[in-house]
């Protein structure tokens, strides 16, 4: 079913601009799989190769980081967003 | 350059003061270089050397900002004790070669307001415009 993943403005330049794009899926995993699928230089920046959530990046569904989920095995459905977002930190 | 509006800015140094003792962070949001907004964000990590944006403020800012036509530009924090210079961790973390990276120093009486491009490791100071 058609989910909207927003984009954070660093990796926009890997979606033609585009601040959201809009793909299949019914899990974060699939939805993931599926925007690398359509925008390939995305590949390795929010997934790692060995599956996992990317440390420097944070993914919520509507309003839930999916980290308190199901992770990437979170269930999407028609209407949801995913929004990635990078992990700002820093120090002094 | 960045640009910042009276508005943002005074929101900005108040909730950095607000933070003390620890390390207080946020957003800046608007069009290009002109930051009209200021997001005030809760400092997850809730200490005086290092500082996390709440995800879920960053979620909410970035929402709130589009639903105004306007984009995240930047990002501020305080540094309580040190100067308004990017710290090794800070570089080390900068995710947005785009954004503009405010620190506000409260090591002095008066605070400091610096802004910084952090492009592949390497700083570069901008003037900081203060906009009526």
């Amino acid at each position: 079913m058609p989910v909207d993943v927003r984009i954070p403005t660093m990796l926009r330049a890997h979606t033609g601009g585009a601040a959201t794009v809009t793909v299949e899926g019914a899990t974060v995993r699939d939805v993931l799989e599926q925007l690398v699928a359509a925008h390939p230089a995305l590949a390795g920046q929010i997934v790692t190769p060995e599956g996992g959530l990317h440390r420097f990046v944070n993914v919520y569904l509507n309003d839930d980081d999916i980290r308190y989920l199901d992770k990437l095995d979170t269930k999407v459905g028609e209407g949801d967003t995913v929004s990635i977002l990078p992990a700002v930190a820093g120090g002094s | 350059m960045l640009r910042i509006s009276a508005g943002a800015h005074a929101e900005m140094v108040a909730h950095c003061w607000s933070g003390l003792p620890l390390e207080a962070c946020g957003l800046l949001a608007g069009t290009g270089d002109d930051a009209t907004r200021c997001y005030p964000t809760r400092n997850v990590a809730e200490s005086a050397v290092v500082y996390t944006v709440d995800p879920k403020g960053f979620l909410l800012a970035d929402r709130d900002a589009e639903a105004s036509g306007l984009t995240i530009l930047g990002v501020f924090h305080s540094h309580t004790h040190t100067a308004a210079y990017p710290s090794p961790t800070d570089v080390a973390q900068a995710p947005d070669p785009g954004w503009h990276y405010v620190l506000v120093s409260l090591a002095d009486q008066a605070p400091a307001v610096r802004s910084y491009r952090i492009v592949e490791g390497n700083i570069t100071e901008e003037p900081v415009v203060l906009v009526q």
